[in-house]
């Protein structure tokens, strides 16, 4: 996680106060400053190409795309950090992902009155998914979030996926034929 | 203990790629004494610097330099410059493929008499028959060590295996074994036995698995006579006045363009780039490319009908654990028009991990349908079906003159739609693959299309006219007698067995014959 920011350190992060002012219904991400903070999960991330705002709603709209409960945020914000890195150095992509996020909200706000990671229900904001996924941006958000997401070896275990095997022998006396339900 | 041989020097063999065809080929006739050089285009790995990590490993070994894709098929939509995961690299595909040996039958070297004129597809008989390859199945199974061939044991069943077997019983089906493959389940060959690592696919470890890198290459490297040369990408195959093959051109490791010359140059750069090759080494002589007099160049592509069947269980299967194809059921292999359609199907176990798994499940699905069945991975077992696909002319390999490589070569496009045939038999199997695990108490099963081709064959096939296809029984082109083709390109048709012993013991036939009129002068 070294991507992220270990807001842990009592000198750096929100009050309890702010904090509890802040929670939404967005759950536990909130903005402060220049970051995304969930102090739930104790971690911050700066964003200074695109707009604090912006990386709110991709990460809530990653969880959306593929939703895990069983998946902490942080693993979201850390398929979706990439973006703020390329923003950086990639105008037309920097363009691509504000405006697709300004998209979401426009949508959001005509039907429900309130920005898309304000939504309370997640069908509701599926909903508006469903009425941009053939767009450049959800394609892109969501091309790089089926690699982005599953590729972090920290979330193969709670899927019950061991990784890499060679090292430990492989299975041959590691279970490889332990099944006993059948 | 590569022999270095001079670029000069047009006594050598020219063999473009080092996979189940290119490496064979060069090793058997580097052990005949003959002098062979082979171009790879990749670099070369050892077997300790593969990865056990799915999206490392594709970076290390997969082909992904440019390709483009048209046609009807989903990899189109959702993976359109990638038609094929196979391999750049030393021991090309060998490295990844899982190791499945099977032969085929003898009716499907007869597919135009037995199945009869089929509308839209370009059925045509094989100008050889089982009979005459059997002696080198035979020696291409010793070769590679294929379990349940020359006394060797089959491989122990995995978890995965063990639901695919129990499934398969529950409904009837009786030809269901740990199969055949080339993979060691006891020493043999200085490999050692199979340690159940998985990730075959990733480039074996433990050098269990047979592949031309670690099995074939080195021998041919100790008689002196071969040498393999990495990072070495052809670009052209030459030709004198009289029609002859003279050499070939390529870009080496540094980037610098060197000509080879060659007495005689075969093709393997698999159904891909070889049809790519010859299209791009067109001459004023042989303006639509080499050895294409009869147009066939680049056609009746073929991919195996394929799709895969996921089963969701109430308790752990852990299916990746151990060999990735650990077992076939062959019922439904032969022929038997009474299910709609012509041609069989292997159903084999298949095993993903959870990065591929993501990738491949549903290409392009999102949304809780898609990630309550990655939550249930570990509980999951799965198969793969591959089955004969029907060759049609309008599938095919052709240059795509508007996009050019970093060498300034047009990039393959491979356009593709399935045949009716095919559909009727993908469905078939989604829903015996599904009953199967149904049957042992699946909660859901999902049918998975098919991946990028692994399987691809046919763009330069044999025929006993030249006017039905590009190379002879002997894979020597109609045209050139000094050009052949030594890759699963050279496929009639499909069959519906797993490729690569086929191609193995068609290089180990090729090699008797081009030593054979090498020795008579021929050339």
């Amino acid at each position: 996680m070294t991507t992220l920011i270990d807001r842990r350190s009592p000198s750096r992060g929100p009050s309890r106060r702010n904090i509890l002012g802040m929670i939404g219904a967005t759950g536990a991400l909130m903005i402060s400053g220049l970051a995304v903070i969930n102090p739930r999960e104790a971690w911050g991330l700066e964003v200074v190409a695109l707009k604090p705002e912006t990386m709110r709603t991709l990460i809530v709209m990653a969880r959306d795309v593929y939703p895990h409960d069983r998946i902490a945020d942080r693993f979201y914000a850390v398929a979706m950090k990439p973006y703020e890195t390329d923003a950086a150095k990639d105008p037309a992509l920097k363009a691509l992902v504000e405006e697709g996020v300004i998209t979401l909200d426009t949508l959001a706000k005509a039907r429900h009155g309130v920005a898309y990671a304000d939504l309370g229900w997640e069908d509701q904001r599926v909903a508006i998914l469903r009425e941009i996924e053939d767009s450049a941006f959800f394609q892109k958000v969501r091309g790089g979030l089926v690699v982005g997401l599953y590729n972090q070896e920290e979330v193969w275990p709670i899927f019950g996926y061991e990784g890499a095997s060679a090292e430990k022998g492989g299975y041959i006396d590691r279970g490889f034929s332990d099944i006993s339900w059948l | 203990m590569a022999a270095p041989f001079d670029l000069n020097d047009d006594s050598v063999v020219v063999i473009v790629g080092s996979g189940a065809g290119g490496g064979t080929l060069g090793t058997e006739l580097a052990l005949k004494g003959v002098k062979v050089v082979i171009l790879e285009a990749g670099k070369r790995h050892n077997m300790e610097d593969f990865v056990n990590n799915e999206w490392e490993s594709f970076a290390q070994l997969a082909w992904t330099d440019m390709r483009t894709t048209s046609g009807s098929w989903r990899v189109h939509k959702n993976f359109p410059n990638l038609p094929a995961w196979i391999v750049k690299s030393v021991g090309g595909s060998t490295v990844h493929w899982a190791g499945a040996s099977l032969r085929f039958q003898e009716h499907e070297f007869k597919t135009r008499t037995t199945y009869g004129d089929l509308d839209g597809a370009n059925l045509l008989d094989w100008p050889i028959t089982l009979a005459e390859l059997e002696p080198y199945y035979a020696k291409a199974e010793d070769r590679m060590g294929v379990t349940r061939t020359n006394g060797i044991p089959g491989l122990p069943g995995n978890n995965n295996f063990k639901v695919f077997e129990a499934g398969a019983k529950k409904i009837g089906y009786t030809e269901v074994s740990t199969g055949r493959m080339a993979i060691n389940s006891q020493p043999r060959h200085d490999r050692g036995s199979c340690q159940q690592i998985g990730f075959c696919f990733q480039g074996c470890k433990s050098g269990a698995k047979w592949s031309t890198l670690i099995a074939e290459i080195p021998r041919g490297e100790e008689t002196g006579n071969l040498e393999v040369r990495p990072e070495s990408m052809v670009l052209k195959i030459e030709h004198d006045n009289s029609g002859k093959a003279t050499g070939v051109v390529y870009v080496d490791k540094d980037g610098k363009t060197q000509r080879q010359k060659a007495r005689i140059v075969a093709v393997a750069g698999n159904s891909i780039e070889s049809p790519r090759l010859l299209l791009n080494s067109a001459s004023s002589m042989f303006p639509d490319g080499l050895a294409n007099s009869s147009g066939q160049v680049g056609r009746n592509y073929m991919r195996h009908m394929t799709g895969s069947v996921y089963g969701i269980f109430e308790k752990p299967v852990h299916m990746y654990r151990g060999t990735t194809m650990a077992g076939i059921v062959r019922d439904e292999a032969g022929f038997n028009d009474k299910r709609g359609f012509v041609g069989g199907y292997e159903m084999e176990t298949l095993s993903l991990g959870v990065p591929f798994m993501a990738a491949f499940l549903d290409p392009g699905g999102w949304g809780r349908s898609f990630t309550s069945a990655m939550d249930g991975y570990v509980n999951t077992a799965g198969l793969w079906i591959v089955g004969e696909d029907m060759p049609q002319e309008t599938n095919r390999v052709t240059l795509n003159t508007e996009v050019k490589d970093k060498n300034g070569m047009p990039v393959a496009n491979v356009h593709f739609d399935d045949h009716p045939n095919d559909i009727a038999m993908r469905t078939h199997a989604y829903k015996q693959g599904a009953a199967m695990y149904d049957s042992v108490g699946a909660v859901r099963t999902l049918p998975t299309p098919p991946y990028p081709s692994t399987h691809n064959l046919g763009t330069n096939r044999m025929s006993e006219k030249p006017r039905d296809g590009v190379v002879n029984k002997h894979g020597q082109t109609h045209d050139i007698p000094n050009l052949f083709v030594s890759d699963g390109s050279q496929f009639t048709t499909g069959g519906a067995e797993n490729p690569t012993l086929t191609i193995v013991a068609l290089a180990i036939r090729q090699a008797d014959f081009i030593a054979g009129e090498m020795s008579k002068n021929a050339f």
